[in-house]
């Protein structure tokens, strides 16, 4: 089968590598450009919020392409992404694409029908049990790798001398990663890739200020959807760490992982009533940078996401109990980047003044 | 010889140029519109400013801030270069001792600016729509054929002020069509729309902040009465209106460019007589990946001074 799946960051080359290796062939999904949103602004619905309408160009790129199955995730919670894939399916069916989205639910939510999903993906391409598994396992060790290359490049380029170089070092990494196609292959690859960044040169007397990510999944995951915003930020010398990472859950050098409970971080806000997509997260995420030193936390929210606009009311409450700044920034199909950076550079103004004052505060207090 | 320092604010709709004393204080200013030319009216600006300013005056110092501000400074030759909003809230600490909360309303965006003890704690600006900012209403008020200067008149006259939908811009419009079809006047249907378009500007861009007085009222708006009125009445309190409302984010990056400068020791200026000087842009695509960004060339007559738009950097040249 020709297989092919949403484009989110740089995880499309673990995920090209799966497919490839479950025995199929993969329609790689193009990096969204201004053509995906022109595709997926024209055929969805005009009050569908950004991400729907990304992947709606994205599955007509890869339909055009000659897909013949997408495989997307579900979700479960008060958020209508969750019922995106449906709707695409509705979508992709009125144009007379013959393209099929399949969707996988959390596996806690329906187990048997994850199970039986993936059995047909193993029969289909004619791999065993084993075969199968092993190539998870690969797989996986791929995501971790690039996630692994992803993270400490966001702390090396606000280090950088020359504007750019840690990009190029992590295109080349991710390269490498890319070209491996065992665990001890993408071992090395990622030991390669790690000593390239590494080598970046940097300026280790600045001590950059330190900003979190959170919001709607997509907007956070593909940095096509959000301006390149960690890049951005990386480039005016801010380091950034992003709440969610494919892999955030299992390891422990990123802020948010299975160690703090973001949901009961988030309990004290919102113990009427739960609200789904990642607002919660949003929430108790806002508390544990602020607990990690962060100096400020930016929130990513599609233009009329409920979740996050429920979240961005609760924000300042936890913004001024844990004393830490949050900026908000609604993406839509806006692609000029001006005014993000307009409200990026004024949030920095405001970051570095708030860090001074809070030195200044502590020498006084030494001298006294 | 007095020293001065200029400050040079371009925005969507207008292009302010300030010069100011080593106190701070105003020597001249300049209200123009950019009509969607900014290297023009920068150019051109410059050169009347020159000729107004008395020769004794020598620009010590120059900083760029708006929209177009990165272009600007290459084409004056800027010491700094900084972002609206904190140049509004460095001119406002300036003007009103202890302010704590900056209402800015401008010709495509509105923000909200709050400062405790003379810091920026937090901010907002509008973000989808441009319903209450300068050219909504500019767009009404000719739609009314009434001269925009004459808007905020009309509004205090009003009796009975109609209720107008403020959240969205079209909604706003067909809703004074259909009050307007139904007879009511003029009068009260600008200071109906003035008090929604004040209303829109609190739930949206106010939304969750921490408003204290003293509040002070800038950009080019605040020189509507009406909406003055409909913002004291929301607030409750009487805001300040600085008298240099119209110029603030030129004069606060003409602070921040003497502060730069004293540390610098030399200006980057180049002169007010740039409007010989040919600015011209070009642009091509990198084949150099599959990325194939869309790299900006800036020229100073046929000298290259700057390239953009790279994401690699390998073709970003700085400005000199």
């Amino acid at each position: 089968m020709k297989i092919s799946f949403p484009h989110m960051g740089y995880s499309y080359i673990a995920f090209k590598w799966l497919v490839e290796n479950l025995g199929h062939e993969c329609i790689v999904p193009p990096e969204p450009s201004k053509r995906t949103l022109d595709l997926g602004v024209r055929y969805s619905p005009e009050f569908a919020c950004i991400p729907f309408k990304i992947l709606t160009g994205t599955y007509l790129e890869v339909a055009e392409q000659g897909a013949e199955l997408i495989i997307t995730s579900g979700g479960m919670g008060p958020s209508r992404a969750a019922y995106y894939w449906v709707m695409h399916q509705y979508l992709l069916d009125d144009l007379g694409k013959d393209v099929e989205v399949m969707a996988f639910e959390p596996p806690l939510c329906d187990v048997k029908d994850f199970w039986k999903k993936l059995r047909r993906l193993r029969k289909t391409g004619g791999l065993s049990v084993k075969e199968f598994i092993q190539a998870l396992k690969v797989a996986w060790t791929k995501i971790n790798a690039l996630d692994d290359v992803e993270i400490l490049s966001h702390q090396v380029r606000p280090l950088e001398i020359k504007r750019g170089e840690t990009t190029r070092h992590l295109w080349k990494a991710l390269d490498y990663i890319d070209q491996a196609n065992t665990i001890p292959e993408i071992i090395d690859a990622r030991e390669e890739g790690i000593k390239l960044l590494q080598s970046t040169e940097m300026d280790m007397s600045r001590n950059p200020l330190k900003v979190g990510i959170i919001g709607e999944i997509y907007v956070v995951l593909e940095p096509a959807a959000n301006h390149y915003l960690q890049i951005m930020l990386g480039e005016m010398g801010v380091e950034t760490d992003r709440s969610i990472y494919l892999t955030s859950y299992t390891r422990k050098n990123t802020i948010v992982n299975l160690e703090g409970d973001i949901f009961s971080m988030a309990q004290p806000y919102l113990n009427e009533a739960p609200i789904g997509g990642h607002g919660v997260n949003s929430i108790g995420e806002t508390v544990l940078y602020a607990q990690n030193g962060f100096d400020g936390v930016v929130q990513l929210a599609p233009f009329a996401c409920i979740p996050e606009i429920v979240a961005k009311s609760i924000v300042p409450s936890v913004s001024r109990d844990f004393d830490i700044p949050v900026l908000t920034l609604f993406i839509d199909e806006q692609t000029g980047k001006a005014g993000i950076q307009t409200r990026l550079e004024a949030f920095i103004d405001l970051l570095e003044r708030k860090r001074e004052q809070k030195e200044r505060k502590k020498i006084e207090r030494l001298v006294i | 010889m007095k020293s001065g320092y200029l400050g040079v604010d371009v925005g969507s709709v207008s292009t302010n140029i300030v010069v100011i004393d080593e106190q701070g204080e105003l020597l001249v200013g300049k209200y123009l519109r950019t009509n969607g030319k900014p290297i023009q009216t920068v150019q051109e600006g410059l050169h009347t400013i020159g000729e107004e300013i008395a020769p004794d005056i020598e620009i010590k110092g120059a900083g760029t801030t708006g929209s177009a501000r990165y272009l600007t400074s290459m084409i004056i030759g800027a010491d700094i270069v900084k972002n609206e909003i904190t140049a509004h809230a460095i001119a406002a600490s300036r003007a009103v001792e202890g302010v704590q909360t900056i209402v800015e309303i401008g010709g495509q965006d509105s923000k909200i600016i709050i400062l405790r003890d003379g810091v920026v704690t937090d901010f907002a600006m509008n973000t989808v729509c441009a319903a209450g900012t300068g050219s909504f209403l500019d767009q009404q008020a000719a739609r009314l054929c009434i001269p925009i200067e004459q808007f905020g008149d009309y509004a205090l006259r009003a009796k009975n002020p109609v209720r107008i939908a403020g959240r969205c811009a079209v909604f706003a419009e067909s809703d004074m069509v259909h009050k307007q079809q139904l007879g009511y006047n003029t009068e009260d249907i600008v200071a109906g729309l003035c008090e929604a378009l004040i209303r829109n500007y609190m739930n949206n861009v106010g939304k969750g902040k921490d408003i204290k007085p003293p509040v002070l009222f800038q950009g080019g708006v605040a020189a509507n009465k009406g909406l003055v009125k409909a913002l004291n009445q929301e607030l409750g309190y009487e805001v300040i209106i600085p008298p240099q409302f119209g110029v603030m984010g030129a004069i606060g990056v003409a602070l921040l460019a003497q502060e730069k400068v004293r540390r610098k020791g030399y200006t980057d200026f180049k002169g007010f007589n740039i409007q010989e000087i040919q600015f011209k842009t070009t642009s091509f695509e990198c084949k150099g990946c599959a990325n194939a960004c869309e790299v900006v060339q800036f020229y100073e007559n046929k000298n290259l001074i700057a390239r953009w738009g790279d994401r690699c950097g390998k073709w970003e040249m700085e400005a000199m």
